[in-house]
């Protein structure tokens, strides 16, 4: 027995010094081995744990620029990722087809993270290996900032479409296409203020959640200045979420015109079904996580009519831009595309907006182009498909104004 | 009014954590083992008559009759390959970690099926709400009918224990196993008919459960079955009256909690009168105290 152990703890042993020099190699010493490393590079991508020569370090000599992308395509948010890497495809496409970034065509490859932070990591090495300068992603919050301790690490640009928890642009290398989850309880206060959609407002929020009880915060916060009022705010738990009708009999007793939702769809078409029950009809009014009630398998759609978003797509808006875009998506996928396809669209559009602005060349190293692009965001602006004029604060937010659109008919219509 | 309204409510997600308890004391009370996959089975129950009701467009009864089958065998099965080879293992813990197995094992496996996407449930209840006091009070139709299973289930399960023989066998297996055995009780027959027993509630709770609140994922019996759980030691488990009362009062202190104290703590008030019960009385509302012989 002995003698067996003494052969393992060998191998073992041997076996964690390889990966120590993996390790080393793949850490991305900016530069040090970029000279003649394009044939190693393209190896990288067949052979990953090859060993520390074929570190890629982000350059990879060539005639390309290449911008990875993180999301889940499977698992339970693969709608989201699915429409992300669709929607990025074609804004590369048709950037290449228009001649590229400065000239230089775009390579874009992207890998599943099944909506799982470890495994969002390990698709970033693998396209770190394969030579990755950019990074779009990752998709949903919680991988984007995994992801983004790495690219911090690394000195790699990051641009999310769709993470909006405030720690995804945490490091100044990382920007996101989507409103944070605060800054959307802010817009919807003032859309709904501005607006004139109601003068009593209840809210029914999840206050386990830090999407919901974050976007909430915000909003009590900005309806001060707002000429509503806020007649009850009721939370719910992630263990309590299948009887709304105490908070919805307190609305109702409050004689709140407007329930403002910021949860996630599947506890709205609940409280939508028992205010029904109830012989209650406010208006109903969220936040992109009610963006998918009407994909509820069965759901009554009926029921959502008259819901209002703030969502910054919408697939039946009347301008050029959008319009051209969902045809194309449609003839390509098949698909209506949904708001994380047009954030990641835009997505792609700001790199190349900023690629123009700082003059990045495919031979420039990651860490420097990173640099050039972070000083190029702040100086864009775009018309895109989630806000015409948008901009970028060094932070990493985007600047721009908040849409809503409303259910009719059993579809969502721009308002 | 509103108080009514809210005792309503209370009661109304209260018979629901009543039926799914009545299959948990059941199955404790005879088998002696906790069987955390209860809720499980309840979800399974749910998805059962979804795919019957609402994909293949059948109607409801027959699907509510699929689902009593396949919820039945599927319990049989799990006591047949998962419990009853732990049933003389050293320590009784190591069924109720098979339990707990179970339960992820059915979620992972409704997950791989039917995928995490929400889907909505249609009622199969067709009876009309109850509108009383002008239109202020509104007892939905679901809570009706969640009620008046409640109370039949619990009638025909105290009969069917205390007057048939194979009631009577039960009675004699939970008293003491080993005696029983010794006066020609078939003991595994009658534990795997309790099995069948409780999963069949659990199928019929899972109808109920789904068309009051109809919204249905891999997950959407596990913190119901945990609350039912509640409710049966609350109740005083093993006893049948008892889930019934305590699934009952669990539903309304809920509520009222959560209207009158904070919506917040609605669990947390929950549980800190469960465990003053548990202080005050053991064995719960109902629960006997029975003397251990040494």
């Amino acid at each position: 027995m002995k003698k067996y152990r003494k052969i393992i703890s060998a191998v073992m042993a041997s076996a964690m010094v390889a990966t120590l020099f993996a390790g080393c190699g793949n850490s991305g010493d900016s530069g040090s081995s970029s000279a003649d490393n394009t044939a190693a590079a393209d190896n990288a991508a067949d052979n990953t744990a090859a060993g520390g020569e074929t570190a890629a370090a982000g350059n990879n000599g060539g005639t390309t620029i290449k911008i990875g992308g993180v999301g889940p395509t499977t698992g339970s948010a693969a709608v989201y990722g699915i429409a992300v890497q669709n929607a990025a495809q074609l804004a590369v496409d048709e950037i290449n087809a228009a001649g590229g970034i400065n000239g230089v065509q775009i390579e874009f490859k992207f890998e599943d993270d099944e909506c799982d932070a470890e495994k969002s990591v390990n698709a970033y090495n693998t396209l770190k290996d394969w030579g990755m300068q950019m990074l779009v992603g990752a998709v949903t919050s919680g991988c984007s900032v995994a992801v983004s301790e790495k690219t911090a690490e690394d000195n790699m640009f990051q641009l999310t479409p769709s993470g909006s928890s405030v720690d995804c642009v945490k490091y100044d290398n990382s920007f996101r296409v989507c409103f944070s989850d605060p800054n959307q309880g802010m817009a919807s206060a003032k859309y709904i203020g501005e607006n004139a959609i109601a003068s009593s407002v209840a809210v029914i929020y999840d206050s386990s959640d830090i999407y919901s009880s974050g976007i909430y915060e915000k909003f009590v916060a900005e309806a001060a200045n707002q000429p509503f009022e806020i007649v009850s705010a009721e939370a719910f738990t992630a263990d309590s979420k299948t009887d709304f009708s105490v908070q919805l009999q307190k609305a109702k007793d409050a004689g709140a015109e407007l329930v403002f939702l910021p949860i996630y769809y599947t506890e709205a078409s609940l409280i939508l079904s028992q205010s029904s029950t109830l012989g209650y009809a406010p208006i109903f009014f969220g936040c992109d996580g009610l963006d998918g009630i009407l994909n509820v398998e069965n759901f009554d759609t009926s029921l959502a009519e008259g819901v209002m978003l703030l969502t910054p797509f919408a697939a039946d808006a009347q301008d050029e831009l959008t319009q051209n875009f969902v045809s194309a998506y449609k003839e390509k996928f098949g698909d209506t595309p949904n708001q994380f396809a047009a954030d990641a669209y835009d997505a792609v559009y700001a790199i190349k907006a900023a690629g123009e602005k700082a003059g990045i060349t495919p031979d420039m190293d990651m860490s420097s182009m990173c640099e050039a692009m972070k000083a190029a965001m702040p100086q864009i602006s775009l018309d895109g498909l989630t806000g015409v004029g948008m901009t970028w604060d060094a932070s990493g937010e985007p600047n721009k104004d908040p849409k809503a659109v409303k259910i009719t008919d059993g579809a969502y219509t721009a308002m | 009014m509103s108080f009514i309204s809210y005792l309503i409510n209370g009661i109304s997600l209260g018979s629901v954590y009543a039926i799914i308890a009545l299959g948990y004391t059941m199955v404790y009370g005879i088998a002696k083992m906790l069987n955390f996959a209860h809720g499980d089975v309840i979800m399974v129950g749910g998805f059962v008559v979804f795919t019957i009701v609402s994909t293949y467009g059948l109607p409801p009864i027959l699907g509510i009759a699929i689902a009593i089958v396949i919820c039945t065998a599927l319990g049989m099965i799990i006591e047949r390959v998962a419990y009853k080879p732990l049933r003389n293992a050293a320590s009784p813990l190591a069924v109720l970690i098979t339990a707990i197995g179970v339960s992820y094992l059915l979620q992972n496996a409704a997950l791989l099926i039917f995928g995490a996407n929400t889907k909505s449930f249609t009622s199969v209840v067709s009876v009309p709400p109850l509108k009383l006091a002008e239109g202020q009070l509104i007892i939905s139709g679901e809570t009706i009918v969640t009620i008046i299973s409640g109370i039949i289930i619990m009638i025909f399960l105290t009969l069917f224990v205390h007057k048939t023989k194979a009631g009577q066998a039960m009675l004699a297996v939970s008293e003491d196993k080993g005696a029983a055995q010794l006066m020609g009780i078939n003991v595994n027959g009658t534990i795997a008919l309790t099995f069948a027993i409780g999963s069949a509630l659990a199928a019929v709770a899972g109808v109920l459960l789904c068309s009051a609140y109809p919204s249905l994922t891999p997950y959407t019996g596990a913190m119901p079955g945990i609350k039912a759980f509640v409710a049966a030691v609350f109740g005083g488990i093993g006893s049948i009256p008892g889930a019934m009362i305590g699934g009952i009062l669990l539903g309304i202190i809920e509520i009222l909690g959560k209207a009158y104290i904070s919506s917040q703590m609605a669990d947390a008030i929950v549980f800190a009168v469960l465990i003053i019960v548990l202080l005050v009385k053991p064995t719960g509302i109902l629960g006997k105290n029975i003397q251990e012989k040494v």
